[in-house]
């Protein structure tokens, strides 16, 4: 599953199939169209979204006291906490926990951190089975391949693909493509898995530090379902998801469904809070790069990200290449800006995966400047020596050339003189601008020649 | 009122027209113009890159030859986000710091600083504006899509005091256009794609020409119309504006 070509490759394999970009794109357009009608019928759309970028500040300016106040009304509310570090240590607790009540099958929803984490290749090597509920997140694991998006996991499928799938994989005849009959047979699939599993592990949207509660938020009712039936629950949070208080719950409710999908609010927003009677309820509290990320001041402000993938649909790069290209757990613009921070060797191109267009940044709910962050990633991987020798050796060519208004003159004249006199010097296949590209017209003088000329006399 | 014209690099050896009629439009506005002819380039292509430590000498140069004037107008959207963004000096901070807040794009200027609300200008063909996302989402040249705000647009305004012109729609009104600064050569394919859709935009609302605050933007879909023999061409805003002292 893991790729060694970087983003632009990946990028150019899916542009290979120009009407499979077309369909990607206006999937993915539609659904930023869907967000800003509903942004335009919430009153005070924009403060909303500083409000929630505020109380975000808050938290991250405070994390500490929040997770220690979170910690302990959770085990007041008779929850078992555990802190872990790194991917290893979380599933660790989690297959813990799990052999200690000898459960051998897992049910899974709504969880970005443990696809991020590897849960399930882990759990599946010790004999356990997972099965993810979400319907998207189910095809992608049927399908063997990471979700390409953090809310529409399997947008880059169409439902044709998703008909042979099932076919291969369900039994579903031939040729059944039908998105009602094809959820139809899913759902009873998955009705068995939940009525079977005695273990339901969840994500956490947010963590209420005030009350102990945990949020998530769902449309397909599967989270509800695999925690109400099981016996074992577990959910899994990073560190960044905590709000103070339940009241900012309603200013993120607001802005999570609209954000994503143009949806008022999700269908699903369940409150956790205490074990029923029988029931066991863990939560394991992951750290993964986060707390690092808070060292970092000029990227710490991506942890306010409440993963709602608006940034993903406006984007035009992720639209046009997909994510599976961004070969991470998170793609898009938020995945470039959270990756280097976990991998900055593997990660390295992601943060020029963008045209630093902006758009991003306009429709993040918590008003994270995205493309700032991108920027500002860039310096931060050539200064770690991250980018090629070969790009550092042009860099410094030209920066020597437009330091010095003569070499520029020559360098300005010796190109228009080679495009005039010597074009196949230039429009050839080393050229990548050439591959699709005319070279602009160069016949004429440059301003400041013309201007010598001509400049005293205006 | 005592201009520096900035002419970005490209914009000097590849597209003299449009900043002969950036000059031009400004004297006929009673500005005094000067062209500081030891200029090269706002440092942009390394910085975008992740090289702003290599920038620091094109900044010198840059203050060394701007620091004078009153104001400084551009015919680059781009270029100019840039200069306030990121121009620093070891050297003269202060007067690095005084160019940031004075230094402007040619529509913002003659928006805002000129409040130009009558034209001179013929043109008489239907024009689409491709927003540059730098002159967009970076100098607030147009309200951006993704906010809820009210709707204004500089571009717009100066287009709409030019005779014979008819503005043309967008399906999507501010998408980017792939350029991207390197990204258009290191992310080739989606470049091309993005720059390919955007045109597709326009023609298909019927524009003949593409206009922009932005160069860069019109130079890469410059080139995939010509690659593509499209009729369609692109012309800088400039050129629009002073169009009627250019020979049809």
């Amino acid at each position: 599953m893991k790729s060694t070509l970087d983003h632009a490759a990946l990028a150019e394999e899916f542009n290979k199939d120009e009407e499979r970009v077309d369909w990607h794109d206006g999937a993915l357009w539609w659904i930023r169209q869907k967000r800003d009608r509903s942004a335009h019928q919430t009153p005070q759309w924009e403060e909303l979204r500083e409000a929630a970028s505020a109380i975000k500040s808050n938290v991250i300016s405070n994390l500490h006291d929040y997770l220690i106040q979170f910690e302990e009304n959770l085990k007041k509310n008779g929850v078992k906490v555990y802190w872990a570090s790194d991917a290893e240590e979380h599933n660790q607790i989690v297959y813990s926990i799990l052999k200690a009540k000898e459960i051998k099958q897992m049910v899974k929803s709504k969880s970005m951190l443990t696809e991020e984490c590897h849960l399930n290749e882990f759990l599946e090597e010790r004999g356990i089975e997972v099965i993810n509920s979400d319907l998207g997140e189910y095809i992608q694991q049927i399908d063997n391949e990471p979700p390409s998006h953090i809310v529409l996991p399997c947008i880059h499928k169409r439902k044709e693909e998703i008909g042979e799938l099932f076919h291969e994989h369900l039994g579903t005849e031939k040729g059944l493509s039908d998105p009602t009959l094809l959820t139809r047979v899913a759902r009873k699939h998955l009705r068995n898995v939940f009525l079977t599993r005695r273990a339901a592990l969840t994500g956490v949207n947010f963590a209420v530090a005030e009350t102990g509660e945990y949020v998530v938020c769902t449309n397909e009712g599967n989270a509800d379902m695999g925690a109400h039936l099981s016996e074992v629950q577990i959910a899994s949070m990073g560190l960044e998801k905590i709000i103070p208080e339940r009241k900012h719950l309603g200013v993120f409710l607001r802005l999570l469904a609209r954000s994503a999908i143009g949806q008022p609010i999700t269908i699903y927003s369940s409150h956790y809070k205490k074990p029923r009677p029988g029931q066991e309820m863990h939560l394991i509290l992951v750290d993964k790069g986060r707390s690092n990320l808070l060292a970092r001041p000029d990227f710490r402000e991506s942890l306010k990200c409440i993963k709602c993938g608006g940034c993903m649909n406006t984007c035009p790069v992720y639209r046009k290449s997909g994510g599976l290209s961004y070969h991470n757990t998170i793609s898009g613009p938020i995945g470039a800006i959270l990756a280097p921070n976990l991998d900055m060797k593997q990660h390295a191109d992601l943060p020029f995966a963008s045209t630093l267009c902006g758009s991003c940044s306009n429709v993040c709910p918590v008003k994270i400047p995205i493309h700032d962050q991108l920027y500002k990633w860039r310096q931060e991987i050539v200064k770690q020596g991250y980018s090629a020798s070969r790009k550092t050796f042009s860099m410094k060519a030209m920066a020597l050339t437009l330091s010095s208004p003569e070499i520029y003159k020559t360098a300005g004249k010796t190109g228009r003189w080679l495009l005039n006199n010597a074009p196949f010097a230039i429009n050839n296949k080393f050229n990548p601008w050439y591959k699709q590209r005319d070279m602009p017209d160069s016949s004429q003088q440059s301003f400041g020649e013309w201007y010598a000329k001509n400049g005293s006399k205006k | 009122m005592n201009i520096g014209l900035f002419i970005p690099c490209y914009v000097n050896q590849l597209y003299p027209n449009a900043a002969i009629a950036t000059l031009e439009l400004l004297q006929k506005f009673g500005a005094d113009v000067t062209y500081p002819a030891k200029q090269t380039c706002c440092g942009q292509p390394m910085a975008n890159s992740g090289y702003e430590h290599l920038t620091q000498s094109c900044n010198d140069l840059f203050v060394e030859n701007f620091s004078k004037f009153d104001y400084i107008v551009a015919p680059s959207a781009s270029c100019v986000l840039h200069v306030k963004d990121h121009l620093h000096s070891h050297a003269d901070e202060a007067a690095a710091t005084e160019i940031r807040g004075k230094i402007y794009e040619l529509v913002e200027f003659l928006t805002d600083v000129l409040k130009i609300e009558k034209l001179d200008a013929h043109f008489p063909h239907k024009v689409g504006i491709h927003q540059s996302c730098h002159g967009l989402r970076g100098l607030h040249l147009a309200q951006m899509s993704e906010l809820i705000a009210p709707d204004f647009s500089k571009p717009r305004h100066l287009l709409n005091m030019v005779s014979g012109l008819e503005l043309t729609e967008l399906d999507r009104v501010d998408e980017c256009c792939g350029f991207g600064g390197l990204f258009c050569i290191a992310e080739e394919a989606v470049s091309v794609k993005m720059g390919k859709d955007r045109i597709t935009d326009h023609t298909k609302h019927g524009a003949e020409y593409i206009t922009s605050p932005d160069l860069s933007c019109l130079m890469h879909m410059e080139g995939i119309l010509q690659r593509n023999k499209s009729k369609v061409k692109i012309i800088h805003i400039a050129e629009i504006l002073n169009s009627s002292s250019i020979k049809a």
